[in-house]
This record gives C-alpha cells, structure tokens and sequence, in this order.
C-alpha cells in the first residue's frame, strides 16, 4: 500500500506572529518555517503504518518555493521513502493545492492521502475535503484514530459533541487531528540518510493546474487588543465586581 | 440572488450555531433559505421555519442523509446550488466538513471562518490562531463561506412562516463511507460553543478528580459550560471536545472564567473574544492575566470553593 502525504512549509508554531505595518500581510522574513504541525502528524502516521507492514511505501509532497525542500528533507528524516516538490514562488490557495495534488494523485496512484486538517498559517481547513471531493474519493476529516484492513480504512473523528467513527473503502482521503498521534524526532543517522533519499522537483506550471488566486486579500492587521483588566484582592471583591461593575452574574 | 444556509442538526433539533450562522447570512443583504438534509428531520425544518429572516426551507429526507455524512450531503447541495450567490454553513465540525467540497465541486474558493461581514463580497477572517485578521474579497461567481458561529448573534425564532419545500435527493453512487458510531461525551451541562458562560480548566487543576471536584460545583451554580486548555486535556484532566482554544472550540461568552490556566496563544484565540474573562491563578506572570479583565491570584484550590460558595 503507498500513502501519500502533502505536507506545508509554514511558520514555526513557536515563533510570534508579527503583521507588517502596511497592512500587506504577517512579516515571515528571516524567521524559522517548519512543517506545518498537523501535517507532522498525518505523516507520523503513515510511518507508522509502514513501520506495522500495512504500508509499503510513503510519498510525501510539498507546494511551494525551493525552501520547501527542506520540509520535505524532514519528512524523509521521519520515514518518508521518497519526496516531490510542486515548485512555484507564488501563493497557492487550498483549491489550487487541491488541485494539483489531485493531479498527483492520478500520476502516483496511492491509496491512502493523509494530510493535517489544517495548516496553522491561513487555518482554512479545506484541502483535504476538496482533494476528495474533486478525485471521489471516500473522506475522513479530524482523524484521531486510523485503522487499515485490506481495502478498508475504519477512522475515528473528533466531532463536536464527541467522537464519530466511519468506514471508508479505500482509496480515500483523511485528515488528521491533535490527538492522532505524537509525532517523533528524527534521529540524526536518520537525519543523515535522508539526504540521500529521491526528491524529484516538477514546476507547477507543467502540471496544467491555473494558480491564479480567487480570493483577493485586501488587508493584514493585528487583532484588537483587551482594554487593559484590573487585579481583584479576593474572592469576594471578584463577586462584587462580576455583580455590579460588569453585570454578568 | 439568495443565499443558501446549510442547517446543522440531529434529526431532531437545530443546533444554535446555525442560528448564529443565518445571522452571519442576514448581513449579506439577500433572501436566506435553509436547507434541512437528514432522515425523518421534519421537526427540524418546522424550527428551520420559525427562524427570523428566513424565506424559505428545504429539506430532504433519505437514509443517505441520515448522518450528516459529507460525500451526499456535498452532492446534494451543489444540485440545487444553482440559484445561490452564497452557501454558508457555522464553522463547526460538521460545516468544516462539507463545505470545502461543495466550493471545490463549484470551482471556487471556501473563505473560512468569517469573524465579520463587511460587504456581500468582503469578509474578515482570523489567520495564525487569531494572531493576525484578514480582509479578503470573494472574487467568484458563487461564494461559499464558513462561519465562526460565536462571533454572530442568534438569529430570532418566531412564528413558523416560511414555506417548506420538498427537495428530492438520491446520491449518484452507491455510498464508500459508512457511518459506524457516535460516542456521545459525557456532560449534561449547556453546549460549550454556544453557553452563555464558560468555567475553564487548566493544568493546575492536576488531575481529572480535582477538575472534576472544582469546576462541576461552579458551573452548575452558574448553569455553565465546562471547558479546558490543550494542556489540562492531553493530561487527560478533560474529554477532548471541552478542549477551547484555536484547536479545539473558540467560544465567545458574556463571562469567561479561567482556572489554573496559563495562557498559551492558542488558548487566548479559542477565548479572548468573550465580553468578560476573569483569571484565577497563583501565578501573577501568567499571560492569562493579559488578556483577562478580573485577575485573581490565588490558590485556585482554596478561590474556587470560596467563589462557588459565595455564589450558590
């Protein structure tokens, strides 16, 4: 079985978001990117699946400029056996990404795409939906539980209210969630070998797929500070306050 | 042209957020209709029609819709997208779910999340946890939107005026995702996402007895929901969906209480929106404090039954 997993050089999680002062959009210059942290988890769990002898083989791709490729030399560090870097210096939206990766899809017939639910940059939460829905295949959002048997994979999904479980016939789609799985630390030997893995580069543009952006940002700017609070000196001065100041109880 | 709200529901009852969602519609300026999509959901659509600025329900009924499952139910929308300029839905698990398909199988982009609506065709939207807020424009022939529910008023519900109209709906394929289960979370109190007030937990709480023993007291005395930080549940204090934060649910109540949190960014973007937050802690440095309106520093061990106390 080969799973593919799209992983997305963002932001490291670590690092404090500053917005330029022109409104032109979060200031990334000279600052650490990362794999974005959910799709550490979808690929963790394709390892993993590999590591059971459920998976055979584990593609991990990226879409974006030539730095991408040390994304995708971490992805080969934590037990992806090959890479493709989509190359383009512009910004791709999630149809875009959808798109290409359905392009993929048809070029390197996995069985299972696994993908984080959301890239914690522009947080849309919506390429592994469209990726299902523009090749038909089966969904599985907010995954915090995989299992594979055969030609069916059975996920468990945080729901609001709980936890919902579905089967899906492979092959299929999912997106995973915090509570997937801990993702690990590539050993340095690891570190190491995955310089000699293959990393095939392809130009988006030969992909056929139209880049052109349909949503328009107008505007960048830092969310409204709180007015500064107050420190109250007891429990019943809390009460008090609640009560007559801010009347909510 | 109108615009279309996909209800979100059990069969049995509307969820609230869709009423924040239809709120979020209203600001669009055009005729909203709702689409009901279940199985035996009639009780549903007659609420559906109750709803204030609601011109019209849809509904279909069919075993393939049964659990809101996101394969029909994107099909399902995209035939009888045709006379709709938006299709929104609340930002909940189960809009995040459907949505994006419905826009990829119209060729368009979803704009996810909306905060505010400033034009039909311009939205805010949060980025990076909530570190940063987007103006983008919808530049597509049909707009399809999810919406952050908490930021939106209820719609009002009244009279049940709005017509109902029958949608017939058979998926085109024989279904390759099967419901198997819902495991309900445990919890009788009012819905996190939608509760007037939230009584949240952190690590400090120290383990799940403790969360238990100091937080269920307070919120039945103030008929809260019960929610925590990312730590106090992958400590497993806590179920995974009381989890609030930029992961988990972003609440905005009239009254936040924060116990034994710290403050992470990614908790501040799941709740730093509610009217009024108030932080109990023993550390003064927390950044909850920041964000917070009432400090309180304390031990929250000795605070929380004398602020239970004091309000029972």
């Amino acid at each position: 079985m080969k799973i593919l997993v799209p992983v997305k050089r963002v932001l490291d999680a670590n690092v404090a978001v500053r917005v330029k002062p022109d409104g032109s959009g979060v200031d990334l210059a000279n600052l650490k990117m990362s794999m974005n942290p959910f799709d550490e988890i979808a690929l963790e769990e394709a390892v993993r699946l590999k590591e059971a002898g459920v998976a055979s083989d584990v593609v991990a791709v990226s879409i974006g400029p030539a730095q991408a490729q040390d994304t995708l030399r971490s992805a080969l560090a934590m037990g992806a056996d090959t890479a493709i870097l989509v190359l383009t210096d512009q910004p791709v939206e999630p149809l875009a990404v959808a798109r290409l990766l359905a392009v993929l899809v048809e070029r390197e017939a996995p069985d299972l795409v696994i993908m984080g639910k959301q890239a914690i940059d522009d947080d849309s939460n919506q390429t592994a939906q469209m990726l299902s829905a523009l090749v038909g295949w089966p969904q599985a959002t907010f995954a915090s539980k995989v299992e594979v048997s055969e030609a069916v994979v059975t996920v468990t999904r945080e729901v609001d209210g709980g936890l919902e479980t579905l089967e899906l016939d492979l092959p299929a789609v999912i997106s995973a969630d915090l509570r997937l799985n801990t993702p690990r630390y590539a050993s340095l030997p690891n570190v190491m070998k995955a310089k000699k893995k293959p990393l095939e580069q392809i130009e988006a543009s030969e992909l056929g797929i139209d880049l052109t952006p349909l949503l328009k940002i107008l505007e960048t700017r830092a969310p409204e500070a709180r007015k500064p609070g107050s420190t109250v000196e007891s429990v019943a001065d809390l009460v008090e306050r609640l009560k007559t100041e801010a009347r909510v109880i | 042209m109108s615009t279309l709200v996909l209800a979100e529901h059990d069969n049995a009852r509307l969820n609230p957020a869709t009423l924040r969602a239809i709120s979020a519609a209203s600001a669009l300026g055009a005729p909203i209709h709702i689409l009901v999509a279940g199985e035996g959901c009639d009780a549903v659509a007659a609420e559906a029609a109750s709803i204030s600025g609601v011109e019209k329900v849809l509904v279909a009924n069919g075993a393939a819709l049964a659990h809101g499952l996101a394969e029909p139910l994107g099909e399902l929308i995209v035939s009888v997208a045709e006379p709709y300029r938006h299709i929104a839905a609340a930002a909940t698990s189960f809009g995040k779910n459907v949505l994006p398909r419905v826009a990829a199988l119209l060729g368009v982009m979803q704009v996810s999340d909306i905060s505010a609506v400033v034009s039909d065709t311009i939205f805010e939207r949060p980025i990076y946890a909530g570190g940063a807020i987007q103006k983008v424009e919808a530049t597509g022939e049909k707009i399809v939107l999810t919406v952050r529910a908490p930021a939106f008023e209820m719609a009002a519900t009244g009279e049940a005026t709005a017509p109902i109209e029958t949608v017939a709906f058979t998926p085109s394929s024989p279904a390759r995702t099967r419901f198997v289960g819902k495991e309900r979370a445990a919890g009788k109190g009012p819905d996190l996402a939608s509760a007037r007030i939230v009584v949240s937990g952190g690590r400090a709480l120290g383990s799940a007895e403790n969360f238990e023993a100091l937080l269920t007291p307070l919120a039945e005395t103030l008929g809260a929901a019960i929610g925590a930080s990312r730590a106090a549940v992958d400590a497993g204090y806590a179920p995974n969906d009381w989890q609030v934060g930029q992961t988990g649910k972003v609440v905005q109540p009239d009254l936040y209480i924060a116990i034994g949190i710290s403050g992470a960014i990614q908790h501040l973007a799941g709740m730093k929106n509610a009217r009024v937050i108030v932080a109990i802690d023993k550390d003064p440095d927390a950044a909850i404090f920041g964000v917070a309106d009432y400090g309180l520093v304390a031990d929250i061990f000795e605070a929380v039954p004398e602020l239970t106390k004091a309000l029972s």
